[in-house]
Parts: C-alpha cells; structure tokens; sequence
C-alpha cells in the first residue's frame, strides 16, 4: 500500500507542473462554470418562465461529459511516458509489484482529478442561498458520488490503456474510443433484441450516470459497475506490463 | 552473489543469449565486454528483474530472479544504458523518490550522503532537466548506490563523460567493489584491465572467454614477450639470453634493446636478469610487453571466435 501512495503523490505532483494537465483543468473549470452562470442567469429570469430551480447536478452532468475527451488526454501519458524516456527500467526493477505501480499511477491521477472537481463545491456554496428553501441535497450528493465513481472508472481504464501502447496518440485515441463505445454505442444493440436487450443498456455508462446517479437515483448495480470498471482498468494496466516484461 | 546457469533468452525466434553461464563473487568487480549487440543489456535486465529468462537458473545475492524477483531487486542496484530521470525533479527529490521506493531509513540523509558519493552534492536541489550528461550519469549511479545494495549492476556506466569524471566514477566502483560485488558492462577495454578482477568476453550471445585480464592475455598468446634494455652494446647479451632454458625467441631491436619470448609457465625473466647483471651489464628496463586487452578482444570477437577458445 505504501508504494501505491508513493508512486500516487509523485503523479500527483506531476500533473501541476504537466501543460497539458493546466489545459485540460482550465478547460473543464471554463465550460462548467460558463454553464453554472448561464444556468443562475436562467433560474433568477425565470420569475416569468415558471419555477425553474438550478441545481448542482446539472453541472456535475456536464463535467462527467467534459471527462470523456478531458481524461484520455491526462492519462495518456502516464505509462506511455515512463516507456518513452526509459524510466520505466528503473520502476520495474525497483521493488514493487506491477500492480503497486498501475495502481499508483491511477491513484495519482483520480486525485488530481478530485482536486478538479472539488472546486465545483464552490458553485454549490454560490448555489446553496440562491434557492430557497434549500437545493435538494439529495440530488447534490448523489451526483457527486456519480461524478467521482465515473472519474475514478475512466481513468482506471486511461491508465490500463497506456500501459499497453508506447505512443501517446495511440493511447489517447484509444482510450476516447473506448469511451465513446461505453458511453453510447455499446447500447446500441439493445433494441435489435426483444428479450434481453436490457443487458446492452446496462453496459453502457450514462444508463448508470446520466440516468441514475446524476438524477438523485442510487443502485448498489451502479456502484458495482463502476468498481468493475476500474477493476478492469488496473487489471489490464498490470497485465499490459507483465506481458512487456516477456516481451 | 551471481550465479548464472546456462541463461537462454530468445526474443521471438531471435535466440538473444545462448547458454550463459558464469559467477561473481563477493568482493569481485566483473567486466563485461562486448561488441554492441551481444546480449550485455539482455543479461543485465535478467539479472535485475526486468525481464525474465527463457531457460537457465539465475541467482542474485542469494535468491532466485524469476521465483523471488523482489527480494532480488531489493538487494540489486541498476543502472541502465540509457539514464531515465525525471528532469521535473531536483536530484535530492529524485533519490528521496527512489529511497521511498525502496523503504529506506533516514531516507533524507542517505540521499546526501549518496549525492556526496557521486560528487553532486552541491547540485543537490538542482532540477535534474538542467543537468550535463556526466551529472544525469552520476545521478543515475547516485539512484543504483542509494540502498547500499549487495550487488551492483552498471551498464557503461562512464559513457558520456569526460575524463575526469570517468576517473572519479572509477574510483566509486573500484570502492565499492571492495565489499560487493559488481558487474558492469563497457566497451572500453582498457577500463575493464584498469578496475576488473575478472573479465566476461560475450559475442553472439556465448561468453567466449572468462578470466583476469592478465591471463587472458598469457593464454591467448600463448607466450610472454618482454622488453630488456641494457646499457651499450648488447649483442652478446642476447646470444647468452638465448641459450637460458624456456626462451623461445630473442629479438634484437634497432634501438638496441632485446625483445624475448619465453613459454607462459616457465617464466625466464628471474635468469634473464641474473645474466645480465652478472656479465656486468647496466640493466635498465624490463617490462612485459604484452597483447592488449584490445586485441584479445578483436581477436576473440571475430568470426573465428570459438576455435581460439579451443586452441587457448
């Protein structure tokens, strides 16, 4: 464990002094705050529109979208960089296992991702007087529980997706592919079957985060699909490097 | 401390190293030469847990590589061809990084002390992106000292730095070669005669030739030759060496010293010098003038590398 956590707190540092780590953070802080004020600037017109009442999630909803292009760019790298510069040598011939250094690095990264998304609170702060009585806090908490499931799964796999490919592009476009499979297209299939086309909807991430925990709605599946999914991630980082190894 | 039985590694058809075998013990510093290509690396990544053989039983300081992997690597430092650093990071961040890793006490002050070692000391908090070549190599032996460890394995460890520092670096392994073992790899030959008890000749992936630069030499050549040099006129001199049991070959030069050669084992040079002392010659000079390790190594590495290992 405490390997993990060293190797965690480097990556962790890394990001801060990482460009693309800053693009990527003042591009999500941007776009969800433009939409936060837009969405203020919508409730306090809506005297005239009837009853509309801004809530946190909506934003939160946004920023789990944000996160399908944001994350294949931040943990391209992480494995892929290590090859590139031959650092890599001198983590696998250290004494930790393979599995430490995947799960360190994917440690690493959902942190500062947390970090990311915990600046979001200030919007519930600005929120939380502007609605009366008060926002459903409900609603609040379990779309952060979604946000931050959703984040510690993408980057799990990010992480797996690295490991096997030495290229940064090629990690980067891999991983958004894979993204845009689990978030859509792997549900496609469930209207071509009568009987058992739920099982196709229930793969996909927005059946467990759009539709869901991003509306108030917690189901021990969801938290169980997002646990698989970083399972797999780590999983696959972890085997990608053994398989480098006997390479 | 290495024990290397019959090592096969093939990387996909390409059989990279064919039946290795050798050992380094404690105490010992052992060279590995070899033409670029010739499994230096592949070995070393072996012996280090980066990769695991395909055949053969490898022990490093006591425990099995592919069995015990990290018991070995706890007790092994690394340094790779290529030094990979994280430029973002001071030195003294760097081994405080590494000391981490591997559960260091006082990890703080071992990272000094060991930046004090490669003579970095003063460059301690200074971004490692910002560093020479001969500092990131210093570094990078700094990171393999770290943890004290048992075994040490440098491969070409002085590339890319200028002499000075090569020297310095020298020093560090012959130091800590005292009390450890260690195996580096070079291709520099006269680094491995100056700081190596034993030298490993591999070509092809076969170690061609295994013992003390010194009798590599002797077996190779199969004879001594040695320079005299006297005062005046030598030239009865040499026909008096001549006739001493074991000479071979006596040579008169233009510079009016003998060169002669004598069968490794019956050594001639005790009797050569009574001789000439006693017929009243000024004796001046006598030195081995013997095959470089230079040539041993083009010798060895040529085609015709395993019928000299048979003839030797």
């Amino acid at each position: 464990m405490r390997n993990i956590w060293i190797i965690a707190k480097r990556e962790y540092n890394h990001y801060f002094i990482s460009p693309i780590a800053y693009v990527v953070a003042v591009a999500l802080l941007l776009l969800t705050g433009g939409y936060f004020s837009l969405m203020l600037f919508a409730a306090n017109q809506s005297g005239s529109f009837g009853g509309f009442v801004p809530e946190i999630s909506e934003v939160n909803n946004l920023f789990g979208f944000l996160l399908l292009l944001s994350i294949p760019a931040l943990t391209m790298r992480v494995i892929a960089d290590e090859t590139r510069s031959g650092a890599i040598e001198l983590l696998l011939t250290a004494p930790i296992r393979d599995f430490e250094l995947i799960a360190g690095k994917w440690l690493g990264s959902f942190l500062f991702v947390l970090t990311l998304i915990s600046v979001t609170l200030l919007y519930l702060i600005i929120l939380s007087p502007q609605v009366t009585p008060h926002p459903d806090w409900k609603l609040a908490a379990s779309s952060y529980i979604g946000l931050i499931l959703l984040a510690g799964a993408l980057i799990a796999l990010g992480v797996g997706i690295s490991a096997i490919f030495s290229n940064q592009v090629t990690a980067f476009i891999a991983t958004f592919g894979l993204f845009i499979f689990l978030w859509w297209l792997i549900g496609a299939p469930a209207s071509l079957f009568p009987v058992g086309g739920d099982f196709f909807t229930y793969m996909t991430i927005n059946a467990h985060f759009g539709d869901t925990l991003s509306q108030g709605n917690f189901y021990l599946t969801d938290l169980t699909y997002f646990l698989s999914l970083i399972a797999i991630g780590l999983f696959t980082g972890t085997l990608a490097i053994e398989i480098r190894r006997w390479k | 401390m290495i024990q290397v039985s019959g090592l096969i590694k093939d990387y996909g058809a390409r059989r990279a190293l064919n039946s290795i075998s050798f050992n380094a013990n404690q105490g010992e510093i052992v060279g590995f030469l070899g033409p670029n290509g010739a499994g230096k690396t592949t070995t070393m990544r072996i012996l280090t847990g980066y990769m695991p053989p395909t055949d053969g039983t490898i022990i490093v300081a006591g425990h099995n590589v592919v069995e015990e992997s990290l018991e070995v690597r706890k007790r092994v430092g690394y340094l790779p061809e290529t030094v990979p650093l994280y430029n973002e990071m001071t030195a003294f961040e760097y081994l405080k990084f590494m000391g981490q890793l591997r559960r260091l006490p006082n990890v703080e002050e071992r990272a000094l002390e060991t930046l004090d070692t490669v003579n970095l000391d003063a460059r301690a908090h200074s971004y490692i992106g910002t560093f020479s070549k001969g500092m990131r190599q210093r570094i990078g032996l700094a990171q393999a000292l770290l943890h004290r460890p048992e075994v040490l394995i440098l491969d070409e460890p002085t590339i890319g730095l200028d002499p000075n520092q090569v020297a310095e670096i020298r020093e560090v392994i012959r130091e800590i070669g005292k009390d450890r073992t260690v195996l580096f790899s070079t291709h520099i030959l006269s680094e491995a005669q100056q700081i190596c008890d034993r030298v490993l000749i591999i070509n092809k992936g076969k170690i061609v030739a295994e013992d003390t630069p010194e009798n590599l030499q002797s077996k190779l050549v199969g004879a001594q030759q040695v320079i005299l040099r006297v005062r005046g006129d030598s030239d009865d001199l040499a026909e008096k060496i001549k006739k001493i049991k074991g000479v071979k070959r006596v040579e008169k030069k233009e510079d009016n010293s003998i060169e002669f050669e004598f069968s490794v084992g019956q050594d001639a040079r005790p009797l050569v010098a009574k001789t000439a002392v006693q017929g009243g010659y000024d004796l001046l000079e006598m030195r081995t003038a013997s095959m470089s390790l230079e040539e041993i190594f083009l010798e060895l590495t040529r085609e015709s590398a395993s019928s000299v290992k048979k003839s030797s």
